[in-house]
């Protein structure tokens, strides 16, 4: 029998099971676009038919890590950077979980790169949403990666010399197999497009746009925007590498000329997943590693047995 | 040369097949009923370079490398990149036949190739080898290896001349071969040795040098093990099944075995972009309940001292090993030292508390890791096993039913579904994952995908469902409850410890040392009593929590005591005074840092010109450090 009865039980999941009956309430400011992805991710969560106790929520540290406190799933908020390679270890280690991993601009741009990097070359069957305000926020508005050049704050005085890190094209490179952007201001998008990362089966990765009231006034609220899957100005096959390559620079251009387009920008679903590829290789086992230590009757080897003889 | 054990000294350049060559002879004489123990040296490089393997054995137990060594087979080094003397490294080619021949003993064995090697590129050769009453043997092994196969095997022309005059029966040697040499080039290895044998035999003296293997027999059966498959099979038995690295020397040798043996054992090995990311994915397997592992040598230790703090905060049971090499910075990678010690004690911001252990010898590299996960699991902390380069690689003989144990899978205080709807939850259902009581400081776990589990894992300070607080009641509960469990452990290693003592319960003098010193260390006190005076050893194995009343009890036992370590700053005699606060004045260091490991006779020397005869030392490859305000 599963240890793990959260896993796979079949009844359908109200997204206020994931909201926490007592305090706290979330401590974001007013207007804040992490409200959004909080919302969307409640919405999209049930919608897959996965309930707070087999899910798992990673975070990194920011505004973006305390996501972790106002939505009542398994939880665990690491340090700096770190999200991705705790969550994708996560994911191996009991792969009937929901992996969601979360962190800021700087969290998963920054410090965090080069996890990024890699976790998209990897694969991994999980989603990754990145909050993308363009700005440090809890530690009061520095400039971060995806910083328009020029943008000024307390540690830039003349305006940052750097141009912004290219999130999307960033993913598309590394070997994310599904990349999108979407943003807090448009809730319906930001459900679905979160809905279909979660569904897909290997490395999703969203740059969800959270725009920052407090820190960045002079940033754009993300409005008016155009979703490029719905949009007659685009005709556009997420399918197809070239094209999405194309389309995420402009994207990533036009954002700093106040023009905001989101979207599912690339799809690969025919790429396995690396939990598919260690299996085919025999360097992960079949049934999830985590049940194995709940299972009274498994044997387990002995080095006695197996190695001695060679050292004889 | 003395009769009763023999140190075989075979030196090459990397590639030459020094490892595995003196591997297979080590095993040879092993299963022949002799203790054996190998030290090695080598260059950070892939081909060229000195290296050497001493393979010492003897018919009574052999714990540690000897002083210098009876028998050299030079094989020169086949891929010196410039053999010259002004080059920057010198004549690389001559230096298997050149470099520390003062080491040889008095009426020791030269086996040269005479094919690679010429003696008139040693420094008075002629002169040096009448002082010394040595035996030279000069035989083309390179031509001989050449006519029979490739030239790569004249290593095992090299064995086969050693068998010769030695009086080693070659088939012991070629037994081995048979079980480890795959088909196409065992039986060219096999021809070229017997030639060389042959060859030795009929044209040389082989009754000239006084040298002969002694003879032994084991009271049972012996396996040849290094420090590091001990550490993975300790691991392994203890259910690890789960593993992330990156690579770097010499932490890089467990990483192997195991990453070639879970994927049979069903496990998951998982090789990474960083050390940071090494530790975090280690974190990840154990949260959900998995055991799991990760590890580095020094530099790579470092990049994990983040997620280190975030197990002990997050109370993630986790087993970081730390192979230490001589620092700082790169240092010199494949040279041992012990200078990694203050490092792995305090890296890590905040409060954050850790069990660190130093297994001494192979078999208890083996009982150390499974004491590891043991701790870190059952009180779901931080636990590093701290090894070096020596204790990594150097391979001796121990009893094969010292790891004939049972396996013992579990995962410390984590709850089943059943357990958990037991236990308090607040009104929405979350779990207290973090009570402020907890027997041992131990509140019990749950794991992702349990029904009535649910909490946050966070490393900010936290309420007992795991949210983040600032309270200062709770902080001050929290705190104190993971601080408790180092008592609990303490109490734990006090009943059953990793501590050895060694020589007569009585004595004058004391000598502490910690890890892989242990057996050079004994060595030396049972020549010291041998010589009249009175001494017995300590060897801490457990540094954090460190054994206060244990260490303080020896300490009382002895007039004075000298601290041996191989690194420059003294840290474990540092660590001594500070965890006990009184004995300063009694304990003076003898400390090595130039790359290679004690050797018995310096610390015999050091011991004996420093604190019996408060005298100084003459050499420079060792340092005496007198106590605090003498």
């Amino acid at each position: 029998m599963s240890a793990f009865t959260a896993i796979g039980e079949e009844r359908e999941i109200d997204r206020d099971e994931y909201t926490p009956e007592v305090e706290p309430q979330p401590t974001w400011c007013p207007g804040c676009g992490d409200f959004g992805v909080l919302k969307a991710l409640k919405g999209a969560l049930p919608e897959v038919g996965r309930s707070p106790e087999e899910s798992l929520l990673v975070t990194g540290i920011g505004c973006s890590g305390k996501l972790n406190s106002y939505l009542d799933s398994y939880g665990f908020h690491t340090i700096h950077g770190r999200a991705l390679p705790v969550a994708r270890a996560a994911k191996l280690a009991n792969p009937g979980v929901e992996v969601v991993a979360a962190g800021g601009d700087g969290d998963g741009y920054g410090i965090g790169g080069n996890h990024f990097m890699h976790t998209a070359r990897e694969n991994h069957d999980m989603t990754y949403i990145v909050f993308n305000n363009e700005i440090f926020g809890l530690t009061k508005g520095q400039t971060s990666p995806t910083s328009p050049k020029g943008h000024k704050s307390k540690t830039q005085p003349h305006g940052s010399a750097k141009t912004p890190i290219r999130p999307l094209s960033l993913s598309l490179t590394s070997g994310a197999s599904f990349v999108a952007r979407t943003a807090a201001v448009n809730p319906n998008q930001a459900q679905r497009v979160l809905k279909e990362a979660m569904e897909h089966d290997g490395f999703a990765h969203i740059d969800f746009l959270t725009q920052c009231p407090t820190w960045n006034k002079d940033a754009k609220q993300y409005v008016p925007y155009t979703d490029i899957n719905d949009s007659d100005d685009y005709d556009f096959d997420p399918t197809d590498r070239a094209e999405a390559q194309r389309l995420m620079r402009e994207t990533e251009d036009k954002l700093y000329e106040g023009e905001v387009l989101t979207g599912v920008y690339y799809r690969d679903d025919d790429r396995p997943s690396y939990g598919e590829e260690k299996r085919r290789i025999g360097e992960m086992p079949e049934e999830p590693l985590a049940q194995r230590y709940f299972d009274d009757d498994y044997e387990w080897e002995r080095s006695h047995d197996r190695f001695i003889d060679k050292h004889k | 040369m003395s009769q009763d054990e023999l140190i075989w000294r075979i030196a090459g350049g990397s590639g030459d097949g020094i490892a595995s060559t003196s591997q297979n002879f080590a095993k040879a004489l092993m299963r022949s009923g002799l203790h054996v123990f190998t030290h090695r040296h080598y260059p950070s490089r892939i081909r060229g370079g000195h290296t050497y393997v001493e393979v010492r054995a003897g018919a009574d137990p052999v714990k540690s490398r000897g002083d210098g060594y009876n028998f050299l087979l030079a094989l020169g080094d086949s891929f010196a990149r410039n053999p010259q003397e002004e080059a920057y490294y010198g004549n690389e080619e001559a230096k298997p036949l050149a470099e520390n021949l003062d080491e040889l003993r008095e009426g020791g064995v030269i086996v040269y190739d005479s094919g690679l090697l010429d003696p008139s590129e040693v420094p008075n050769f002629d002169e040096r080898v009448d002082e010394n009453d040595w035996h030279v043997y000069d035989v083309d092994l390179r031509s001989l290896a050449r006519e029979q196969g490739r030239e790569v095997m004249r290593n095992t022309a090299g064995v086969g001349v050693t068998c010769a005059i030695t009086g080693i029966p070659l088939d012991a040697i070629e037994e081995l071969m048979r079980d480890t040499m795959p088909e196409k080039i065992l039986e060219p290895n096999v021809e070229i040795m017997e030639t060389a044998y042959d060859l030795v035999r009929e044209e040389y003296d082989v009754d000239a040098p006084d040298v002969s293997v002694p003879t032994g027999e084991h009271d049972e059966e012996q396996v040849l093990m290094s420090g590091s498959d001990a550490i993975a099979y300790g691991a392994i038995d203890e259910g690890c099944r789960f593993i992330a690295g990156y690579p770097m020397t010499p932490w890089t040798e467990v990483f192997t075995i195991m990453s070639q043996n879970l994927p049979e054992l069903g496990g998951i090995s998982e090789q990474v972009e960083d050390e940071i990311a090494a530790a975090a994915l280690a974190i990840g397997a154990s949260h959900m309940g998995v055991k799991a592992m990760s590890g580095s040598s020094g530099g790579g230790f470092a990049l994990m001292g983040e997620p280190l703090g975030l197990a002990e905060m997050t109370e993630t049971p986790l087993v970081l090993i730390e192979a230490m090499r001589a620092g700082p910075s790169t240092g010199m990678p494949t040279k041992p030292e012990q200078a990694d010690l203050e490092h792995v004690l305090y890296t890590s911001q905040g409060d954050s508390q850790r069990v660190v252990l130093a297994p001494g010898t192979v078999a208890e590299a083996y009982d150390a890791s499974r004491r590891a996960f043991q701790l870190a699991y059952e009180y779901q902390i931080p636990t590093m096993i701290l090894y070096d380069q020596k204790l990594s690689g150097e391979l001796t003989n121990v009893p094969a039913s010292h790891f004939d144990r049972e396996p013992n899978p579990d995962i410390g205080r984590t709850l089943t579904e059943d357990e958990l709807a037991e236990q308090p939850h607040t009104d929405d259902g979350k779990f207290h994952r973090f009570q402020h009581e907890g027997e041992g400081g131990v509140s019990p776990r749950s794991v992702p995908g349990q029904k009535g589990g649910r909490y946050l894992a966070t490393g900010n300070e936290h309420s007992p469902v795991g949210h983040i607080s600032e309270d200062p009641d709770n902080r001050v509960a929290q705190m104190d409850r993971r601080q408790r469990k180092l008592d609990a452990i303490r109490a734990d290693l006090d009943g059953d410890g990793l501590l050895v003592e060694h020589g007569p319960e009585e004595a004058e003098y004391g000598v502490l040392t910690f890890g892989s010193q242990q057996g050079t260390v004994e060595e030396a006190v049972d020549r010291l009593n041998g010589n009249g005076h009175s001494v017995k050893a300590l060897t801490v194995a457990e540094l954090a929590p460190y054994p206060v009343e244990a260490v303080t009890d020896f300490l009382d036992s002895v007039d004075e005591a000298l601290v041996v370590e191989m690194n420059a700053s003294a840290q474990f005699r540092g660590l001594t005074q500070k965890e006990l606060g009184t004995h300063g004045e009694m304990l003076s260091s003898l400390l090595k840092y130039n790359g290679n490991p004690f050797e018995p006779a310096e610390i015999v020397e050091g011991f004996t010109t420093s604190i019996v005869e408060e005298g100084d030392l003459p050499g420079h490859e060792t340092k005496f450090v007198p106590a605090a305000g003498d």
